[in-house]
């Protein structure tokens, strides 16, 4: 089959095109110098195209993400959707189903996104979730920074073995990359504790934070992973945190970058940075640190951030922060659920109301557009709301809107939120405006450039796969900073949206499924003979303290309809 | 003879995964490690009598038909019925689950399991007040107060105190000897037997002594002298002992679901949990009975946002047990025509519900004959889940495992059946419009 895109704006960073009117033509999926004249063509005249988007950092799937939907009826409730011919019934605001998740995705342009917390002995469950989820392209981040495992390993200092059982360790749960999320931090919270800070070493394990993310550092870079370590910092949410952060930052500095699959520099990828770039010591004299992480990040080579926007609405918050989301509940008053899983991780769902005329959620939505705006290089940050925890993934548009627009953020500060927004922070004295490029650069080239997928995602050169954004919003003709309201609706419903070279939305509806989305995977072998030892030892423990057999673990390849394997070190 | 390793259990929510069947001649003839029931389920004991060709009801009588006719005939009961209702689910797999709520969307139907009559209240708390849970392996590996409430393990999920309790665990390396057990139960069983406190209350109280549990742990005292037959000392010693738990874990069952307060007492229970966590670590988990009703809550939310009783009568799911349940549906007279998958309703609902079963057409997908078999007007029989076919299932905690095939029996899984019951249900819906 083959397509031509005719006429339209192009906006791709990684090829260095910045708003040129040129033609886009697509061949079996993928996208091609020439077709023939046969070809479909689509008129794109006065209107945007950009990559498909690419969630670095999401929760769509897995055991959290439905405790999210069941707990939260009333979150189900107010938004529901009905059959509709090729369309799934379904429902969810915060976290919707899974069939509305691919959809509310593809419709808003994004074809790529990352589950970003899988238990490993809940793997299948993401899994299963991927299964129903259509359209998007994606795959699942493994927790390993509570790992009985890697801290007994990094305990005695085996990197070799940490690697080897890394390297397993993903191949069985089918996972992406290396997440830490509270390193030491979630396994003191088995015992109903926590750490502060990077210093402060797990109970009887007996290795810091420090000591996790140092570890696991290195061993990613060991096995050429195509993503850098993904790191959920210490201390999310308190007022004084921006400490930790920054020694944490500091700690893979120096660490040589070596990735097998893609091109990215950086060997730290720190995750909803801005729940973690606050300064004062309590809530009442908390102020926004944002300038100092961003003049960190400005002046660092070695790290990709992620942002974690708050958007204002009523969420569902949902982590492997077991003990931080005990201490929302305990904060909020609201429901709270809670999985502790064995040997691993653990997690949290917490119901949070982000309303814009309470202090402190006006104050973090100032705090993350700083960051947006104080950090230079959009090739070094990325746009997420850590949906659904600062804000639905459905309000990407708006927080788009508000990055190009200053005076969309100025009626924000003065009409519509609390003053704490501009007490507490510098939003308001912030003009920046982002450009197409550079929103194309944070919602495309950037994420899929760090993620080691920049070969074939992100871009719209030869040989990228063709999944492809049409906005109807004419540069040339209409001004982002004025027409905010424009801008946003035009992005919130694409004109048109390829997946793999087919048209899967037109004028803002999905009107094909298309194929299924890939499930990215890395499969690394670090050392052959050290590997079978390894899992020959966590077999052994297995038996012993496990609740499932050994030979039941893995998870098969039944449940990747569209396995796509992506290589580290093959010895 | 040939042994096959690593099965997984398919009869309780405890999912055993170490089963070793002995295999003859395409039968399972013996296990190793599982309970007496799961043994049971694994060999066909006396006196199942199982089906393996469709049938239909004809002049009253059950005969033998061929697949498409039974499946014709399922798939136009679902399509012409004003008001139908797919209730069970609870002992297939997921695949079969999922396929179940895309045929329910299409049928426009109301699909239920069998939660609706079962930790139904525990899902309505949870919606509540929260569910702080953990896997199995953290109360192996670190419980040291166990609760048992409302609960017969021994009975009814046989191997649960073998693993959680007896077995020895990382932190607890001696096992029973490092725990303290305690049952609540108004019996005496033989669960509680093997307690070191039995909290005998009385019946229906459940909510009383939970309360009262809940007010001296935030720091009141009691002004009787015994709530729910408990004495008040005994209270305060059990108080004592779970907040002062380096890790405790209660689990509870239909006897505090199901008795007066329903899931009042859950909510109390989990809020229990809740407030326990100011001064130890606490979870819960809620023994679930079949071995994949846990499974069906996780698909059926995956797919439409909720757990159970999902109304697509509109095409957008809608939710709201108490009218959408399956037996608010049968004892009201509402539903006209209703699928029975994995399940015997014909042997568990009260008899109001099984009145209107009786004069409404039912189609049963079950591989044996049951009580609702007797009621039913066409009967699919299946291959069994973790016998006969493969598919996963979810543990009572939410760990997803697979079900492994270990025999061939010929016969068509259920997500297969279904599959075919969804393609009709479109043609006739298609030639209707």
């Amino acid at each position: 089959m083959e397509h031509i895109i005719k006429n339209g704006i192009v906006y791709d960073p990684l090829n260095e095109v910045n708003g040129e009117q040129m033609d886009i033509c697509i061949k079996d999926g993928k996208i091609v110098d020439s077709v023939s004249e046969d070809a479909n063509v689509t008129d794109a005249s006065g209107q945007i195209i950009m990559p498909g988007g690419v969630d670095p950092h999401t929760h769509i799937a897995g055991a959290k993400v439905n405790v999210g939907r069941m707990i939260r009826p009333e979150d189900s409730k107010k938004d529901a959707e009905s059959l509709a011919g090729i369309k799934r019934a379904g429902s969810g605001f915060s976290v919707p189903s899974t069939f509305m998740t691919g959809y509310r995705y593809a419709k808003m342009g994004y074809t790529t996104a990352m589950e970003a917390a899988m238990p490993p002995l809940l793997a299948r469950h993401t899994h299963e979730e991927f299964v129903d989820t259509p359209i998007i392209d994606h795959a699942a981040y493994p927790l390993f920074g509570n790992n009985w495992f890697v801290m007994d390993y990094l305990k005695e200092g085996d990197l070799d073995k940490c690697a080897a059982y890394v390297s397993w360790l993903l191949k069985s749960t089918k996972g992406y990359t290396i997440k830490i999320v509270n390193p030491a931090g979630t396994e003191a919270w088995a015992w109903g504790g926590n750490v502060h800070g990077i210093n402060d070493p797990a109970p009887y394990f007996d290795v810091t934070g420090a000591d996790i993310i140092k570890g696991l550092a290195e061993v990613n870079e060991m096995l050429g992973l195509p993503h850098p370590i993904h790191l959920h910092c210490n201390d999310l949410g308190h007022p004084g945190n921006y400490e930790t952060t920054l020694a944490s930052f500091d700690i893979p500095k120096g660490i040589k970058v070596n990735p097998k699959h893609g091109s990215r520099e950086a060997v730290l990828y720190a995750t909803h940075v801005q729940f973690h770039s606050y300064g004062g010591t309590n809530w009442r004299d908390f102020v926004s640190e944002a300038p100092k992480i961003a003049d960190y990040v400005n002046k660092n080579d070695h790290i990709v951030i992620d942002v974690g926007q708050v958007t204002l609405d009523e969420t569902t918050t949902m982590t492997a922060d077991g003990p931080m989301e005990y201490d929302l509940h305990t904060l909020n008053g609201l429901k709270w659920a809670n999985c502790d899983v064995e040997l691993e991780t653990g997690s949290g769902v917490v119901p949070f109301l982000y309303s814009p005329r309470a202090p402190v959620p006006s104050a973090q939505w100032g705090v993350g557009l700083e960051l947006f705006l104080l950090v230079n290089d959009p090739g070094k940050i990325c746009l997420t709301t850590d949906s659904p925890n600062a804000g639905p993934f459905t309000r990407y548009p708006r927080v788009m809107a508000w990055l190009m627009s200053n005076r969309y953020r100025t009626d924000m500060i003065e009409n519509k939120i609390h003053k704490w927004a501009q007490r507490k922070t510098s939003i308001a004295t912030l003009d920046r405006e982002y450009s197409l490029y550079e929103i194309a650069q944070i919602s495309r080239s950037t994420p899929a450039k760090v993620l080691g997928l920049s070969d074939t995602k992100g871009h719209l050169g030869v040989g990228a796969d063709a999944d492809i954004s049409i906005f109807n919003f004419n540069p040339e003709t209409q001004d982002p900073s004025a027409d905010y309201m424009a801008v946003e609706e035009a992005l919130s419903n694409a004109s048109y949206v390829f997946k793999d070279g087919e048209i899967v939305v037109k004028d803002g509806a999905v009107v094909n499924i298309g194929i299924h989305g890939r499930t990215y995977w890395v499969n690394s072998l670090y050392d052959a003979e050290l590997e079978k030892q390894v899992e020959a030892e966590v077999e052994k423990v297995f038996k012993q303290y496990y609740s499932v057999n050994f030979a039941n673990y893995p998870v098969q390849d039944e449940y990747l309809p569209r396995s796509n394997p992506v290589n580290g070190v093959m010895e | 003879m040939e042994l096959v390793k690593n099965v997984v259990c398919p009869f309780c929510g405890t999912l055993c995964d170490d089963i070793i069947c002995k295999v003859e001649d395409n039968e399972i003839v013996g296990t190793k490690n599982a309970c007496r029931i799961g043994h049971s389920k694994f060999v066909h004991a006396e006196g199942a009598e199982r089906y393996r060709k469709p049938l239909m009801r004809k002049s009253g009588e059950l005969v033998e038909v061929s697949m498409d006719e039974a499946i014709d005939k399922a798939a136009t009961i679902l399509a012409e019925s004003k008001r139908p209702l797919m209730y069970g689910w609870s002992c297939t797999e997921c695949d079969a689950q999922a396929v179940g709520v895309e045929l329910a969307e299409e049928a426009r139907a109301v699909i239920d399991n069998t939660a609706s009559v079962c930790h139904g209240p525990s899902v309505l708390a949870l919606q509540d007040v929260g569910y702080p849970i953990c896997t199995f392996g953290e109360v192996k590996n670190r419980a040291d107060v166990v609760v048992y409430w409302g609960c017969n393990p021994m009975h009814a999920h046989p191997r649960h105190l073998s693993r959680n309790v007896f077995g020895r665990g990382f932190f607890r390396d001696r096992g029973r000897p490092d725990r303290t057990l305690i049952v609540v139960d108004p019996r005496k069983s033989d669960s509680s037997k093997l307690a070191d406190i039995h909290l005998q209350l009385d019946f229906n109280k459940d909510y009383e002594l939970l309360d009262a549990m809940r007010a001296v742990l935030l720091g009141h005292e009691i002004l009787y002298d015994e709530v729910a037959g408990i004495p008040r000392e005994k209270i305060y010693e059990v108080v004592d002992a779970l907040k002062n738990a380096q890790f405790g874990i209660l689990f509870f069952g239909m006897g505090i679901t199901h008795s007066r307060g329903k899931h009042r007492n859950i909510d109390t229970a989990i809020m229990l949990v809740e407030d326990l966590n100011d001064s130890a670590k606490f979870t819960l988990i809620p023994m679930r009975g079949h071995y994949n009703v846990t499974g069906f809550n996780q698909v059926c939310t995956w797919e439409s946002g909720y757990p159970y009783c999902v109304d697509f009568s509109t095409g957008t799911p809608r939710y709201n047990p108490g009218e959408t349940g399956s037996n608010d549906l049968l004892q009201n007279k509402e539903t006209d025509g209703m699928m029975v998958i994995a399940s015997d309703p014909g042997a568990h609902f009260p008899q109001k519900a099984l009145e209107r079963m009786a004069e409404i057409p039912v189609i049963a997908i079950e591989p044996h004959r049951t009580p609702t078999t007797e009621m039913a007007d066409v009967v699919i029989p299946p291959a069994i889940v973790g016998m006969e076919t493969d598919g996963t299932a979810y543990r009572m905690e939410g760990v997803p495992i697979r079900m492994r095939k270990v025999v061939d029996s010929g016969l068509l899984p259920d997500r297969e059946i279904l599959k075919r019951i969804l393609k009709k249900v479109k043609e006739i819906k298609a030639a209707s419009k």
